[in-house]
């Protein structure tokens, strides 16, 4: 099994982040994994975007024309990846923000008001890891525990009490996505 | 962990003494990382940040010269800066390994990745007849392995090595084992395994010269005969490659570093549509695997240098085809990376008609 992924949004969104958590937690289950951003002056407002495979196989080219699945986070990132979902694929996306929903019919679209719920959960910051629990509700990559674990490696000495929080933003993440 | 991180990890485990360097997008990581894991307190690795590009080549020079395993990174502009370095170094027969992840160009450029600097790296930006040895890693596992490999090679025949990566290995995230922890040599083992090296002289021994300029041009004659000899040997016996369904291919794809990870997907993609597509990636550019090139030439209908720049391993590749097989460069530039697909209607638009 091979996913390709991108995520999009805005800068300070915590794109790529999400990216890195995922492909970590991939990595922990013995999958092949690339994360590939898209660097660059990048600042928080601008745009960013981070393609992430997983798969069972070696991992040839880090760069794609086309995805399995979009993870998309504003305006401007879904009208430049919608056309570059391959049919039959996946997108998902925070319709906070978005003003022309996506128009697609050949690809599966959810929906997950994560902006709205980070807001209500009192932990804005926890954004990106319900995005992520939205995505692994609709493609269980990785099981949740192994993203958890891929916290603990990751987050620095000084954010590991924020663990807890991030696992509820997950679990939160896999019960409001909606398609 | 990223292409850039696994080079610093790389030099600290493979005894490198010194990184000599000074920040420049998309390889900056290579000195932060160096600088968090602080090596000066284990290994007893010196990292410095240099006033510039010259400076760290220089420093180079001076530590290459006592025997010393010495490294800089950089990306394009910082190495076109380093050039003359390089002649330097290769004039006075001293081993060092420059690290550049390359980005777009000419000038400043862009900071997005290229494979621009093909020419630079294999040609010579510095003065006078000499060559480096040019490791392309096309994975973050070969940026971690290809740091002792580098040095090994630069010691074994005393001239500069580089290894030319880009943006795109530099900055992508992937599974990497690292090498094995080996010792910094210490200084018996440098005086021991490098005898032409300024490590102090003593009694038993002639002063050892570290120099590039010769005034007698019948002992420079001399000098640069001997240089020759050395690259010709380096060209017989350290090249490097890696084919990918050569076998029964009707046409060829020839890419190095990050090129040849998309002409990977590229492959597949073809041979799906029934066309039987091979894939040879230079892993040492310069010496240049053109004997291999050669007899391939002969059993493809057509070969397709894909490169991230405007054309330059395209012209190796022909020396190498003599016109044996039609040759087409694909490639784009200003920072862009071309997809697999582009590169599939690339080949199909240039060799198939």
């Amino acid at each position: 099994m091979t996913q390709e992924i991108i995520i999009a949004g805005f800068g300070g969104q915590g794109v790529l982040s999400m990216g890195k958590i995922l492909a970590y937690s991939a990595l922990m289950e013995g999958k092949e994994v690339s994360w590939m951003p898209a660097y660059g002056p990048e600042q928080r407002g601008g745009t960013a975007n981070v393609t992430v495979i997983v798969s069972d196989e070696p991992i040839s080219s880090p760069i794609l024309s086309t995805y399995d699945t979009a993870v998309i986070l504003n305006q401007p990132s879904l009208e430049r990846f919608e056309p570059l979902i391959k049919p039959g694929g996946t997108l998902i996306y925070d319709g906070y923000g978005i003003s022309i929903p996506p128009h697609r019919t050949d690809i599966n679209i959810y929906q997950i008001s994560a902006m709205d719920a980070a807001a209500e959960m009192g932990n804005p910051k926890g954004f990106n890891m319900i995005v992520l629990g939205g995505l692994l509700a609709v493609h269980p990559i990785v099981q949740i525990e192994n993203v958890v674990k891929a916290l603990r490696k990751t987050l620095p000495e000084r954010h590991q009490h924020l663990i807890p929080a991030n696992e509820e933003a997950l679990r939160k993440g896999m019960e409001i996505i909606k398609s | 962990m990223k292409g850039n991180e696994a080079i610093a990890h790389a030099a600290i485990r493979c005894g490198c003494d010194g990184y000599f360097g000074y920040p420049i997008t998309p390889q900056s990581e290579i000195l932060e990382t160096l600088a968090a894991e602080k090596p000066w307190e284990t290994t007893g690795m010196v990292v410095l940040q240099a006033e510039s590009e010259v400076a760290s080549i220089n420093m180079l020079y001076g530590g290459g010269g006592a025997g010393k395993r010495v490294m800089t990174s950089s990306s394009s502009p910082g190495v076109a800066l380093m050039q003359e370095g390089f002649a330097y170094m290769a004039g006075a027969e001293i081993p060092g390994l420059i690290v550049n992840v390359q980005r777009g160009g000419p000038g400043l450029g862009t900071i997005q990745p290229s494979q621009g600097d093909y020419f630079q790296a294999t040609r010579g930006g510095g003065n006078g007849d000499y060559n480096v040895i040019v490791l392309a890693p096309a994975s973050v596992q070969e940026m971690a392995d290809f740091v002792d490999l580098a040095f090994e090679l630069s010691f074994k025949w005393r001239t500069p090595a580089m290894i030319l990566s880009d943006g795109v290995i530099g900055q992508m995230m992937e599974k990497v084992v690292l090498p094995p922890f080996k010792p910094r040599r210490t200084d018996e083992e440098v005086i021991r395994q490098c005898p032409w090296a300024s490590t102090g002289k003593t009694a038993d021994r002639k002063r050892n010269i570290i120099t590039s300029l010769e005034l007698d041009p019948r002992v420079m004659e001399k000098h640069n005969l001997h240089l020759q000899e050395k690259y010709a040997q380096i060209r017989e016996t350290e090249v490097r490659y890696e084919e990918k369904l050569t076998e029964d291919a009707e046409y060829l794809i020839v890419a190095f570093g990050s090129a040849a990870r998309i002409a990977q997907k590229t492959i597949s993609e073809l041979r799906a549509q029934g066309i039987r597509v091979g894939l040879l990636r230079p892993i040492t550019l310069w010496p240049f695997p053109y004997k291999r090139i050669t007899e391939l030439a002969a059993q493809v209908k057509g070969i397709l240098s894909f490169e991230i720049n405007a054309g330059q391993m395209v012209q190796d590749i022909r020396i190498a085809v003599e016109g044996r097989t039609p040759v087409a460069h694909y490639g784009k530039m200003g920072g862009i990376v071309p997809t697999p697909e582009e590169v599939a209607t690339a080949l199909t638009e240039k060799l198939l008609k």
